[in-house]
């Protein structure tokens, strides 16, 4: 199969999508891995340092996140041609929007508005913690970065927290749409599964977000 | 009408109004008095039409045929929902016993770029053909018609098949789509041919033609946010736009086949 032969598909507007959930399950799985990774922070400050340690001198990290920006970049601007090309099939609007049993539900039509924040907050985050504050701690003899005392600085300002739970949130509700859609663009769907597939979605969402949110928490209620 | 309740409804409408393609377009209030309950939607129109002919008024135009909800030719929005707000019905078979003493509805045409309004709730629906005409049919022998169970087909294939067959093309699906999208319509036409072996021979270029049809249309892409199937007179699943994902994907991978069918 030469490259030639799948370019009209990707050139559909199904392959698009198809594309667009390849690269939304790849950060699917990444933010249910980094998620696990800092609950190490409830079982201590060395645990979690060590965690932080091995990743970055294991020699991962570089194609890791070649190809998480990549997807990120593919995902993005895919979503942003979507978003334009579908703005432009529905022309005007309606004067009235459908309830009850007719409406979509709230996750999928704003899915757009949840990418952008999770854009931004994506950004800010990056330059939070990994571009942050060097601070170095020796555990076992080693000497290796104190991410752990960087979080629970951070995490003391309330309006961190804030801004990290309605990010979260929205990543979880994101995610709580984006993962059972992925399926659906894949075609590996049919009404005797259709049930699980959503359930799974909201629990995948669910997990994802509340894993996360016990960090910031964590560093604001308890370690303060 | 013996058999109803016999009780009658006043309404308020707000119905779009628009002269041409190429008008602009604005909302109009009319009033619906003494509309019975019995009555279906279209027949509250009609009510509302004879009286604007009396006064010598242009009567509001809208789509129609069978009325029995199967020729898919009525719908138009009711308050936002497609085919307004009761499931698996057409406009035709909406009653007004749905409706409440009062109430106000707007009616708006369909919406969206590939289905231009050509006059009030009337709109332009030849993109569907289009789409049709591209792949949504199958190569038959001519002559007498074969025996009836002459061709093996499973039970659960002829049932699925026949579900998506029941797809009646109003495009209700497009309308409540916030993409416009044509999905479930495509979907349901690919899957009730994919899933019968009449529809082998043609079943790679009928995906790839169709699907291309249908993004030439101006159409948009799935969101996955389900509003098409709950609009869907039919009741179509989604899972028939995962088949044409999947029906898309296998053709695409398989475009040598399809190519070469194309000579034929």
């Amino acid at each position: 199969m030469s490259v030639a032969a799948v370019r009209p598909f990707f050139r559909t507007t199904i392959g698009k999508k198809y594309l667009m959930g390849f690269t939304g399950l790849v950060w699917a799985g990444f933010v249910l891995s980094h998620m696990a990774g800092n609950l190490l922070i409830l079982v201590g400050a060395d645990a979690y340092n060590k965690y932080g340690h091995a990743i970055v001198t294991s020699g991962i990290l570089i194609p890791a996140e070649i190809v998480l920006v990549l997807s990120f970049m593919t995902h993005v601007t895919l979503a942003i041609l979507l978003t334009l090309e579908n703005r432009k099939a529905r022309g005007s609007r309606y004067a009235v929007s459908a309830r009850g049993e007719k409406a979509a539900s709230l996750a999928s039509r704003t899915m757009a508005v949840q990418g952008s924040l999770i854009l931004v907050f994506v950004i800010l985050h990056i330059s939070t913690f990994k571009y942050g504050t060097y601070y170095e701690v020796v555990v076992d003899g080693v000497r290796m970065r104190d991410l752990h005392r960087l979080v629970l600085e951070v995490f003391q300002q309330p309006g961190y927290v804030a801004w990290y739970a309605v990010c979260l949130i929205l990543l979880g509700f994101h995610l709580s749409h984006g993962v059972g859609s992925v399926l659906q663009s894949f075609g590996w769907k049919n009404d005797h599964y259709a049930p699980w597939i959503r359930r799974i979605s909201l629990v995948y969402g669910l997990v994802v977000a509340a894993g996360f949110l016990s960090q910031p928490l964590y560093a604001f209620f308890m370690a303060g | 009408m013996g058999s109803g309740t016999g009780k009658n409804l006043n309404l308020k409408l707000k119905v779009w109004r628009q002269k041409s393609s190429k008008d602009q377009g604005h909302f109009e209030e009319l009033d619906a008095d003494q509309v019975s309950e019995d009555a279906s939607f279209l027949e509250m129109l009609d009510q509302v039409n004879e009286k604007l002919v009396l006064q010598g008024k242009e009567p509001i135009v809208f789509d129609h045929d069978c009325r029995e909800g199967i020729c898919g030719s009525c719908g138009f929005m009711i308050n936002g929902a497609a085919h307004g707000p009761m499931t698996e019905t057409t406009v035709c078979q909406l009653h007004m016993r749905n409706f409440k003493d009062g109430e106000t509805l707007v009616i708006e045409p369909w919406r969206a770029k590939a289905f231009p309004v050509m006059r009030d709730l009337m709109v332009d629906r030849s993109a569907f053909d289009r789409v049709i005409s591209s792949g949504g049919y199958i190569s038959v022998d001519t002559g007498n018609a074969p025996d009836a169970n002459g061709l093996p087909i499973p039970k659960p294939d002829a049932d699925e098949a026949f579900s998506s067959a029941t797809c009646i093309g109003c495009g209700a699906c497009v309308a409540s789509c916030k993409n416009a999208s044509a999905m479930l319509f495509v979907a349901a036409k690919v899957s009730h041919f994919a899933l019968l072996p009449q529809g082998q021979v043609e079943r790679n270029e009928r995906v790839l033609n169709m699907v291309t049809q249908m993004d030439e249309e101006g159409f948009g892409s799935c969101t996955n946010t389900g509003a098409c199937s709950a609009s869907c007179p039919k009741g179509i699943s989604l899972s028939n736009i995962a088949r044409l994902n999947r029906e898309l994907f296998v053709a695409s991978l398989d475009q040598k086949k399809a190519a070469e069918g194309d000579g034929v």
